[in-house]
C-alpha cells in the first residue's frame, strides 16, 4: 500500500521548499514596489493637501464713496478704475494705529494679497449699494501669510532667516486672535488660471488645456489608429511590406516623445504655420505619439476575434467589408477602446513634446477653444516645480494630485468599458 | 416509413436513378504554397441528394468542400487549378462575384459558430445583407420559416431575442443551418457538422439532413463512416489528396472497387 501522508524523502522536501521560496520572492518583490508607490503617493498627498486650503483675512471695509465714485453718478468706468486696494489697506491700518513708518506700512500691506483690489472691485460692481457703507468682507491673504498659517514659517527661526519679521508675525497673531483669519476650501485653485502669485494660481487653465488637447488627440488618433489596424489586420496581404510596417509601428511606440515634439515644431509650426502653444498642435503631436499604441492594441483585439466568426459571415455571403464592420470590428471594439484610453492616459501625462511646441508659456487666461494658447497639466506641474516661491511647492504637489485623479478616472473608465462591452463566447 | 427503410437498408435504394449534376468539378488541383492538397479531383455532385466526402484526416476532403464556395480564397497562399461548375457556370471564372456565389452555396462549419447576437439577428443577417426582404414582416416570415426548416422553431419561438450563443451545441448548429437556409441557397456545404455534438444532437441533425435534401443539394464532410452510410446517397472517398472512389453510398460501402477504400471502410486504415 502506498503511504501518501507520512512518506516524504529529501527530494520531495526540497521541491516544497523551492516552491515556498519562489512564493516568498514574489511577495517581497510586490511589497517593495507597493512600498515605493505608497511612499510616493503619501508624500505627494501630504505636500499637496495644504494647497486645497486657503486663508482669508476679514476686514471691515468702509466703501468710501469719495474714493470709489467721486462724481457720484455710479458710472461703471469710474467704478472700474477706482483704487480699491487703498480701501483694504486703510481698513487694515485702522486695526493697527501704531504703524506709522512708511517701511512698516509696506510690511503691513504685505499681509494682504496683491489681488484684494480686484476682489473688492468685483463686490462693488456686483452690488452698487455697498458704496458708502461699511461691511466685514473676507479677502485673500498674501502668500507669506498663508505660509505662516500653514506652518511653513516658524517663529522660532532667527528673524533674518524667515520671510516674515517679528512685527508681521505679531500682527498676524493679533488678527488670528481677533477671529479675522479664516481657513476655507481653496475653490479658486480649481476655478482660475495660472498666476505669478502662488496664493492665486489655479489649475483650471491647465485642466482645460489638457482636456482640449486630449480631445484633438482622440479625434485624430482613434479613427486613424483603428482604421489602420483594421486595414493591416483584415485587408492587407501578408507581404514583406506589411511586416516591415508592423515592425516600424512597434518601433514608433518606443520613440522618445521629445522627438515627436521636434517633429511638431519643425513641420506643424514652422512648415504649416499652425498657431503656436495651442491645444490643436499639442493634440496633433500627441496623436502621432498615441497612434502606435492604439494600432498595436487594436490589432491585438482584432486578432482575438475567433476566425469562426469571419467564416460564419463569409459563409452566408457577407462581403469582406460587411464581415469586418458588422461582426469583427464590433467584437474588437472593447479592446480598441481600452487601447485608446490607455493611449490617452499616456498622452495626458506627456510633457516633453508639449514643451517643444510652446505649450509651456505662462498663460493666465482660460483657453476657450483649440486655437487658444494654453498649457497642460503636466507642463503646469513642470512650470510650478520650476518656480522659486515657496507657495508653488504645495501647488506642484496639488497639481500632481489632480493629474493622478484624472489618470485614475481614465483607467477606471477603461476597465468599466471593457467589462460593459465585453462579449463572451 | 419508406424513407426509414431506405436508411436502414443500404442495398435497396430505388430512387437513386441518375440525378442531374448540380456541381461538376474536373481536374481540380489545390496547392497550399508548395504543398499539393488535392490532385486532379473530378467529381459530380448530384442535385437534391446528400453527397458524403469521407477519408482519413488530411486527405483533402475539407479542402475540396471549401473550393465549392471559394472559402479557400481567403487563404493567401492557396492556389487552385481546374474547373468547378455550378449549374454549368465556372465558379472560378474571373467575372464571378464571390458574394453571390456564397449566397447560392451556403456553408455550415465544424464548430457551431453563431454570431454573438440574438437568435433572430443570426438568421435575419443573411436576408438583410442580400436585400431578400422588403419589409419587417417579410423578414420575420423568412426567419420563422428558416428556423422551422432547421427544426429549431419550436425550441426558440418564444426567445428569439436571446443570444444565439446561449443555446446548446446541437441547437447552435441547427441555428447555423437555419442561418444558411435563410439566404435561400441551392447547395449547403457541411464541414463535419456533428463532430462537436453529442449522439442525440447528432441524430437530430441527421434527421434534418433527410428532410433538407428535398429542397437542397447537400455536401457533407464527415469522419464517421456510419454517418456517411446513414445520411448520404453518394459517397466520395479521398485519400492523400486523391479522389480514390466515388459512387452510390451503398456501392462504396458494400462493394468498394479500390483496395484503399475497402481498407478504410472496414477500418484497416484511417
Amino acid at each position: 500500500m502506498t503511504d501518501l501522508i507520512t512518506k516524504s524523502d529529501g527530494r520531495l522536501k526540497g521541491r516544497h521548499a523551492g516552491e515556498r521560496r519562489f512564493k516568498a520572492y514574489g511577495m517581497i518583490a510586490i511589497l517593495i514596489s507597493l512600498g515605493f508607490l505608497a511612499l510616493m503617493v503619501s508624500t505627494i498627498l501630504y505636500q499637496g493637501f495644504p494647497a486645497f486650503k486657503r486663508n482669508l483675512v476679514g476686514l471691515d471695509i468702509n466703501f468710501d464713496a469719495v474714493v470709489i465714485d467721486p462724481d457720484g453718478n455710479r458710472e461703471s468706468s469710474a467704478l472700474r478704475s477706482a483704487n480699491y486696494t487703498k480701501l483694504a489697506r486703510a481698513s487694515l491700518r485702522g486695526l493697527f494705529p501704531d504703524v506709522k513708518k512708511r517701511r512698516d506700512k509696506r510690511k503691513l500691506n504685505n499681509i494682504l494679497s496683491s489681488e484684494v483690489g480686484y476682489e473688492l472691485r468685483a463686490m462693488v460692481l456686483a452690488d452698487h449699494s455697498l458704496i458708502g457703507s461699511t461691511k466685514r468682507v473676507w479677502l485673500s491673504a498674501s502668500g507669506e501669510t498663508e505660509l505662516y498659517f500653514k506652518g511653513y514659517i516658524s517663529a522660532d527661526l532667527p528673524e533674518d532667516q524667515r520671510r516674515l519679521d517679528n512685527d508681521q508675525i505679531g500682527w498676524l497673531d493679533t488678527l488670528a486672535h481677533d477671529g479675522r483669519i479664516q481657513t476655507r476650501f481653496n475653490t479658486p485653485f480649481l476655478t482660475s488660471g495660472d498666476s505669478r502669485e502662488p496664493e492665486l494660481a489655479g489649475i483650471l487653465g491647465a485642466l482645460l488645456g489638457s482636456f482640449l488637447t486630449l480631445l484633438v488627440c482622440f479625434a485624430l488618433s482613434f479613427p486613424i489608429g483603428t482604421l489602420a489596424a483594421i486595414y493591416l489586420e483584415e485587408y492587407a496581404p501578408k507581404s514583406r511590406l506589411n511586416r516591415l510596417i508592423e515592425v516600424n509601428i512597434n518601433n514608433l511606440a518606443a520613440v522618445p516623445s521629445i522627438v515627436f515634439g521636434l517633429l511638431g515644431l519643425a513641420i506643424l509650426l514652422n512648415t504649416f504655420g499652425l498657431p503656436r502653444s495651442t491645444p490643436l498642435v499639442g493634440g496633433m503631436v500627441l496623436a502621432l505619439m498615441t497612434l502606435p499604441t492604439i494600432i498595436i492594441a487594436s490589432r491585438a483585439s482584432l486578432r482575438a476575434v475567433p476566425p469562426s466568426i469571419r467564416e460564419a459571415a463569409m459563409g452566408i455571403g457577407a462581403s469582406k467589408t460587411q464581415t469586418t464592420f458588422h461582426h469583427v470590428a464590433p467584437l474588437a471594439m472593447p479592446g480598441m477602446l481600452t487601447g485608446a484610453i490607455i493611449g490617452m492616459a499616456q498622452a495626458l501625462g506627456e510633457t516633453a513634446p508639449l514643451l517643444m511646441i510652446g505649450m509651456v508659456a505662462f498663460i493666465v487666461d482660460l483657453p476657450t477653444g483649440i486655437t487658444d494658447a494654453a498649457t497642460a497639466l503636466p507642463v503646469q506641474i513642470f512650470l510650478w516645480a520650476d518656480s522659486p516661491e515657496r507657495g508653488f511647492v504645495e501647488k506642484t504637489s496639488a497639481a500632481i494630485v489632480v493629474l493622478l485623479v484624472f489618470l485614475i478616472i481614465m483607467n477606471l473608465a477603461a476597465i468599466v468599458l471593457r467589462r460593459k462591452l465585453e462579449i463572451r463566447w | 416509413m419508406e424513407m426509414q427503410a431506405q436508411r436502414l437498408n443500404l442495398v435497396e435504394l430505388p430512387e437513386l436513378a441518375p440525378a442531374r449534376s448540380k456541381i461538376t468539378s474536373s481536374n481540380v488541383n489545390v496547392f497550399y504554397g508548395d504543398k499539393q492538397a488535392l490532385k486532379d479531383v473530378t467529381l459530380d455532385i448530384p442535385e437534391k441528394q446528400v453527397t458524403a466526402l469521407i477519408g482519413p484526416s488530411g486527405c483533402g476532403k475539407s479542402t475540396f468542400l471549401r473550393c465549392l464556395n471559394r472559402m479557400n480564397d481567403v487563404i493567401d497562399i492557396c492556389r487552385i487549378t481546374g474547373a468547378i461548375e455550378l449549374d454549368g457556370q465556372n465558379i472560378y471564372a474571373p467575372d464571378v462575384d464571390v458574394v453571390t456565389l456564397r449566397a447560392h452555396v451556403g456553408m455550415v462549419f465544424q464548430k457551431p459558430n453563431p454570431f454573438p447576437k440574438s437568435i433572430f439577428e443570426n438568421v435575419a443577417y443573411g436576408p438583410k445583407i442580400h436585400g431578400l426582404t422588403s419589409s419587417k414582416t417579410e423578414l420575420e416570415d423568412v426567419v420563422e420559416s428558416s428556423l422551422k426548416r432547421a427544426s429549431l422553431w419550436d425550441e426558440v419561438a418564444d426567445r428569439l431575442q436571446e443570444p444565439g450563443t446561449g443555446l446548446s451545441g446541437g441547437q447552435q448548429q441547427r441555428l447555423c443551418i437555419a442561418r444558411a437556409i435563410a439566404v435561400q441557397p441551392d447547395v449547403i456545404l457541411m464541414d463535419e457538422p456533428c463532430s462537436a455534438l453529442d449522439p442525440i444532437a447528432t441524430a437530430r441533425i441527421e434527421e434534418l439532413l433527410d428532410e433538407l435534401r428535398e429542397n437542397y443539394t447537400i455536401v457533407i464532410v464527415t469522419h464517421s463512416m456510419q454517418q456517411a452510410a446513414r445520411v448520404s446517397q453518394k459517397t466520395a472517398f479521398f485519400h492523400l489528396g486523391e479522389l480514390v472512389e466515388s459512387g452510390d453510398t451503398s456501392g462504396v460501402f458494400t462493394t468498394p472497387q479500390d483496395e484503399r477504400t475497402s481498407n478504410y471502410v472496414t477500418g484497416r486504415i484511417g
